[in-house]
């Protein structure tokens, strides 16, 4: 029967009608180039998990030197953009309720008074946390901020109260992203949802589509076996996630300049792994979907969950159990350790091939479903 | 018996989907170089047939071989010897006509495939547009380009799924005319169509109705096993003339030709009692041989009276 098992050529010329139809479909190839840089856009610039220049209003109770200096402290932080200056706590409260600031500082009476007396005096920050997200940084932020700007005053006889100062001491210890700069994060973290958004969807699509147009019809009265097809199929898609790879990569170097610490070529060895994974999926989808809009449809679900359950968007740790349980099975969760392992803390194979082998396991269950539902026959 | 001169034999072929039985017990034996025309009504399963012959659809009983390979476990020796046109076009609409057939001449892994290639578009005529996309050929060029994507690895046998509906009729004479050279040659074809100009032009035909094998031989034995005795008339009126001759004893069959009715009968001596009064009111009677048509459309109502 050896005559009937993979035959290269075979394989060779579904590859080329791959590329052929590629090349003509101008607007998906556009989409695998565009979707991409448009993401890079949107996470790199737009969207920011760390905002800054928050309107702010003061309201400083008290006359002496220590409270303008906390006042032009905050102005000339990027956290707070002072816009007001408060009269009464009156004023304070419509403020927040309308929306106008998020952050108001508050500065007592006493100040100044107590900050040399080495009383610790209370400063108080009230906070619009109807978005806790926007807030959480700068609420960090104050408090360094007072110790900075109070430092500049406290100079000689005074000196010894610099270790009093600051309503609270709160230490923030930001490892490998000490600015605790998003894009950091996030840009490597977009090579796999690019990754996953297109590899999964092209595949689904590639393959429904012989069915839907109905040429599936004519290639299974040839002799191409399914392995051909598959294999032949995924190719040019293999390269395709590549290119963008290559795309987000030179971004992230030059236009995020977001560090490199680890080995690119282990980077690109184990994003063979995850390509295949998610063309893996795609074949399992288009085994099942009677159309394309049907394949689409699946991609997307397997999308929502791999974008909001990896760790891509919210902090894996801060999920409930059986979300985290869930986020587990995902190859971009793994996929999203091993990148951020590699590009920002430097981690050779050793560190990492623990986020391998769950990607490689998924890969070869799906697969095997895929070319299990492979249907040789229209029935 | 496993007669070498057989291209197609095959007994007790069936197929249902979701328990209705589309392909019903069908046997059919072809013989190596015929032209066997297949024919029937919409939906009486000739398209499931053919697939099934070339191993798309898995039969639910039924056994034979196909080019003397076993239809059920040697579909993979089967495809490389057929060609099969599907009824709908099948080909990439986004690949050139050249791109096609290079593709498909590459996944039978033709010897020679540019050579090949080339020759074919010769053949069809198509050399200087072999760059035009596929999607932009006309219905009728289409039909061809399936054709000749079909014939480039040189199979012994090949299934046609209505392959001249839609093509003008000199692009169909052209079609026959090479059809009949190719069976010369020894290839086999068994072709579907609603024409009865094609069925007259294949040495031998089956018909099918409700997924049933109805008929099946020469042209002559299906007309003469039908017992079918026909009269052609003309004149006045032919309409009303129609709906009278329906009611009467011995009539079973109408049908308006242009300026003719043919009306036909099993009967012919209660036929004859019906139509020869007609003659002396200004109608010309005349028998005429009964056609392939007469016949086909007699077994296809008796058929809807089997299966309610
Ligand atoms: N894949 C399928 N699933 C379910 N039913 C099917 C399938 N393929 C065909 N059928 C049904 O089988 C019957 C026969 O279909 P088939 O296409 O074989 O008819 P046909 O003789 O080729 O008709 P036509 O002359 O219109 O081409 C039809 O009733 C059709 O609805
Ligand atoms: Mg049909």
């Amino acid at each position: 029967m050896s005559r009937y098992r993979f035959r290269f050529r075979r394989f060779w010329a579904i590859v080329a009608k791959e590329f052929i139809q590629m090349r003509r479909d101008r607007l998906t190839f556009g989409m695998m180039v565009g979707i991409p840089l448009l993401q890079l856009t949107l996470f790199g610039y737009a969207i920011n998990a760390d905002p800054k220049h928050l309107p702010t209003a003061v309201f400083c109770a008290d006359p002496g030197t220590f409270g303008r200096t906390l006042t032009v402290g905050l102005r000339n932080s990027d956290y707070f953009d002072v816009r007001r200056e408060a009269a009464s706590e009156a004023e304070v409260e419509r403020l927040l309720r309308l929306g106008e600031v998020q952050f108001v500082v508050h500065i007592p009476v006493d100040f100044t008074r107590r900050v040399l007396r080495g009383e610790r005096p209370a400063l108080l920050l009230q906070a619009d946390a109807t978005d806790p997200a926007a807030t959480g940084n700068a609420i960090a932020a104050v408090n360094q901020l007072a110790d900075r700007a109070l430092d500049r005053d406290l100079k000689g006889p005074l000196y010894p109260l610099r270790a009093h100062v600051g309503p609270v001491k709160l230490q923030i210890h930001r490892h490998y992203n000490p600015e605790g700069i998003t894009q950091y994060n996030i840009v490597p973290g977009l090579m796999g949802v690019v990754l996953t958004m297109t590899m999964v969807i092209i595949t689904a699509l590639a393959i429904t589509r012989e069915r839907e147009r109905g040429t599936m019809e004519n290639l299974l009265a040839t002799p191409v076996r399914p392995g051909e097809v598959m294999i032949g199929k995924l190719v040019p898609y293999i390269m395709v996630g590549y290119l963008q790879t290559l795309l987000i990569l030179l971004a992230a170097r030059f236009l995020f300049r977001v560090p490199m610490r680890g080995s690119l070529p282990l980077l690109l060895a184990f994003m063979l792994l995850f390509i295949a994974a998610n063309l893996a999926v795609g074949i399992t989808f288009s085994t099942l979907a009677r159309n394309q809009l049907q394949a689409m449809q699946m991609s997307f679900f397997f999308f929502l969950p791999s974008i909001l359950l990896s760790g891509f968007m919210f902090p894996f740790r801060g999920m409930p159990g059986w979300a985290q349980g869930l986020g587990e099975v995902l190859p971009l969760t793994h996929f999203l350790r091993l990148v951020r392992g590699i590009l920002l803390k430097g981690n050779g194979f050793l560190e990492v091939w623990h986020h391998a082998w769950p990607i490689a396991l998924f890969t070869f269950l799906l697969l095997g479903i895929g070319i299990r539902r492979y249907r040789r026959t229209l029935d | 018996m496993n007669d070498a001169s057989l291209a197609i034999d095959v007994r007790g072929m069936t197929k249902s989907f979701a328990g209705h039985v589309v392909v019903d017990s069908i046997a059919m034996r072809v013989r190596r170089g015929e032209i066997y025309g297949f024919l029937g009504p919409n939906g009486s399963g000739k398209t499931t047939f053919l697939r099934l012959l070339c191993g798309l659809l898995r039969p639910d009983a039924g056994e034979g071989t196909c080019l003397g390979f076993d239809v059920r476990r040697q579909s993979d020796e089967i495809k490389r010897k057929v060609g099969y046109m599907t009824q709908r076009f099948s080909f990439y609409e986004d690949l050139s006509i050249e791109e096609n057939l290079d593709f498909i001449a590459r996944i039978f892994e033709v010897p020679g495939r540019a050579r090949a290639v080339r020759e074919s578009l010769v053949r069809l005529g198509l050399e200087n547009r072999r760059r035009q996309l596929a999607g932009e050929l006309s219905g009728g060029w289409k039909q061809r380009l399936a054709l000749a994507a079909c014939l480039i690895h040189r199979p012994e046998l090949l299934l046609l799924d209505e392959p001249t509906a839609g093509v003008d009729p000199k692009a169909r004479r052209d079609f026959w005319e090479e059809l009949h050279e190719l069976a010369a040659r020894g290839m086999t074809v068994l072709i579907t169509t609603h024409y009865m100009d094609e069925a007259e032009r294949c040495h031998r035909l089956a018909y099918l109705a409700y997924g049933r094998l109805l008929a099946h031989g020469t042209v002559e034995e299906v007309v003469g096993g039908a017992g079918l005795a026909t009269w052609a008339i003309a004149g006045p009126d032919l309409f009303g003339l129609a709906q009278t001759l329906r009611r009467r004893d011995g009539v079973e069959q109408v049908v308006p030709f242009g300026n003719t009715l043919h009306v036909s009968g099993s009967n012919p001596a209660a036929l004859a009692r019906a139509v020869e009064p007609l003659a002396g009111r200004g109608y010309r009677c005349e028998r005429v041989e009964s056609g392939l048509e007469d016949v086909f459309i007699r077994l296809m109502s008796a058929s809807e009276d089997n299966f309610p």
